[in-house]
């Protein structure tokens, strides 16, 4: 019996101490979107409390949606986030299936020298994207932050698609050889398909980070009408600094589009990096 | 095998498979690393790019100004990382254990919750705790008071002894997700005729953990330490996104990634010199490849991995 009065509460503490800590993961989200909807009054006299009808106010959102160009970074943000994640997911398959499929010389250099990049950041060598990036003119244009993004995510995608591609079975596509299939087709018919779900996992993991950056569209993009929705929000933020209800605001919405991907692909990462996906 | 199949043939389509891959990946990443390191070699007189040799090496560790600069940042960083790995990973770790009992209820619930922070931009993060942390909104004077420990708050982010513990923690409070994440994926890969076999032996719940567990997930614990290190020495984003390029107060949150930005990109009344700035990138290089041989040659080839 004392047994089982130690194992009840074993199980209190470990609640005890998961509900705590996620009450310290989401409260300062929760009171930037609170405080987002109420009067400018009410976030300095009770920033704790629900907004109700006395406190109820939009006026932030409205400066929000008149001063910044909101939807414009916003379609910026998906523009990079989706095109890179495409030429991530073409280029990195391709090469992976490369890799795993075909024995010819240089094979594992050519494994190893695309796995550098998964230790090395590509932060490092800004000066020199930068520079190249002015002399081939895509200095301030989203194909600028397409392909550092697309350079910065091949290597764990390569790494990542090979382990899966060496998984499928050889039979399928020597019968797809008998009948006939050129080395593409049996890639783009018969062998993509069956990677499906590692696709996924790199897509998410891409994903985050692609979207939040700031250092690249801070340095290559910096320009109005290519500003991405996190540079965007920043510079908007840094300029409206004393308009609380603007600030907030805007902090929300930045909020918003993230935590939309992460309810739609939640299941997906965690399932991602739980299966061994980066071991 | 005949003799005429082995004749040397072109595959081509090993090559379409390749070259999009290895061309867009040598072009924007590899080159310009290397180019970087090259450029670090050189200065500019009158809009001329002229070869010094190791002169802008020599200016950043001899010269008064940047050697200062450069060891602030480089000190700070080490504190940053020390600090991701006392709190960050012992924290993580901890949430991974509770989390990987097998009988917990609304376990995938509090994963989802926990993990949140990770997915939001710097931005974001680095904002919102400005606010919650100013002495002009008052939550967290207000939470320390209705606790009784008003006496405690201070204006964390603005004052230079707290600065930058305080932002390290802000950072150590987003990440936490992720050795929460890999730390239980490697617990639940443990397979549970091991568990099983330390039960009949009398070990079971605390020692369990210590004991058998533990040990098991060194690797993992290796890895997420050389992540932690590569992702702490080349970050600028939270300190910009808080303090801004400047790292204030006083310099005293300046990590080798602002203080780059600062030298190559140019700030207020500080001209940008690219070259400077490619020296001080191949500093930060150096570090995380010394850091990275490290684990590799050091701690990883040695650790003792357990097949299942």
């Amino acid at each position: 019996m004392s047994a089982a009065r130690q194992n009840r509460l074993n199980t209190f503490a470990a609640h005890g101490a998961l509900i705590l800590y996620t009450l310290i993961a989401l409260f300062p989200v929760f009171v930037i979107v609170i405080n987002s909807f109420k009067t400018r009054k009410a976030i300095f006299r009770e920033p704790l409390v629900l907004p109700n009808a006395d406190s109820f106010s939009m006026i932030g959102y409205e400066t929000v949606l008149k001063q910044g160009d909101f939807f414009l970074y916003l379609q910026n943000s998906i523009i990079v986030t989706v095109v890179s994640l495409f030429f991530i997911l073409l280029f990195g398959a391709m090469a992976a299936f490369a890799l795993a499929e075909y024995r010819f010389k240089g094979n594992t250099l050519m494994g190893l020298y695309l796995a550098l990049g998964i230790m090395i950041p590509i932060r490092i060598g800004t000066v020199a994207i930068l520079e190249l990036m002015v002399q081939t003119g895509l200095v301030n244009t989203l194909w600028a932050l397409i392909l550092v993004y697309t350079a910065q995510g091949l290597p764990l995608a390569v790494f990542i698609l090979s382990e899966f591609m060496k998984q499928v079975s050889d039979d399928l596509k020597n019968a797809g050889r008998i009948d006939g299939l050129s080395e593409y087709r049996i890639f783009f018919r018969l062998v993509l398909p069956l990677v499906r779900p590692a696709m996924a996992t790199v897509a998410v993991f891409n994903m985050i980070p692609i979207w939040n950056d700031l250092w690249f569209p801070l340095i290559l993009a910096p320009a109005e009408e290519v500003k991405t929705l996190t540079l965007g929000s920043q510079v908007f933020i840094g300029q409206f600094v004393t308009d609380w209800n603007a600030v907030l605001s805007a902090l929300s919405l930045a909020i918003l589009p993230v935590m939309g991907l992460y309810v739609i692909f939640s299941r997906q990462l965690i399932r991602g990096i739980t299966s061994g996906a980066v071991k | 095998m005949p003799k005429q199949n082995r004749r040397i043939r072109i595959k081509w389509h090993i090559i379409v498979f390749l070259a999009p891959a290895v061309l867009v990946y040598t072009a924007v990443m590899v080159y310009p690393l290397f180019n970087t390191m090259r450029l670090s070699l050189f200065t500019e007189t009158d809009q001329q790019r002229v070869f010094v040799g190791l002169q802008n090496f020599r200016t950043l560790f001899g010269d008064d100004v940047w050697s200062d600069q450069f060891w602030n940042a480089l000190g700070n960083n080490l504190q940053f990382f020390l600090i991701h790995m006392l709190v960050q990973n012992p924290i993580g770790i901890a949430l991974a254990a509770i989390l990987s009992h097998p009988k917990l209820r609304f376990a995938s619930f509090y994963r989802s919750a926990i993990f949140i922070p990770t997915i939001l931009s710097f931005v974001i993060v680095g904002f919102a705790w400005k606010l919650i942390l100013s002495p002009i909104w008052g939550i967290a004077p207000g939470m320390l008071d209705a606790v009784g420990l008003k006496s405690l708050y201070a204006p964390w982010l603005g004052k230079e002894a707290y600065a930058l513990t305080t932002l390290s923690l802000v950072s150590v409070w987003q990440f936490v997700g992720i050795p929460m994440m890999l730390i239980y994926a490697a617990l639940l890969s443990i397979p549970d005729e091991i568990l099983e076999a330390a039960e009949v032996e009398g070990i079971t719940g605390q020692s369990a953990f210590w004991k058998i567990k533990l040990p098991l997930i060194l690797p993992s614990i290796g890895i997420i330490s050389i992540l932690t290190f590569v992702a702490n020495f080349n970050a600028f984003d939270l300190i910009y996104a808080a303090q801004g390029a400047l790292a204030g107060p006083d310099f005293s949150t300046d990590i080798l990634g602002t203080f780059m930005y600062r030298s190559f990109f140019g700030f207020q009344l500080q001209l940008g010199d690219p070259h400077m700035g490619s020296a001080i990138a191949s500093a930060m290089f150096a570090i995380i490849l010394v850091g990275v041989s490290i684990y590799l040659f050091g701690i990883q080839s040695r650790m003792r991995r357990y097949q299942f």
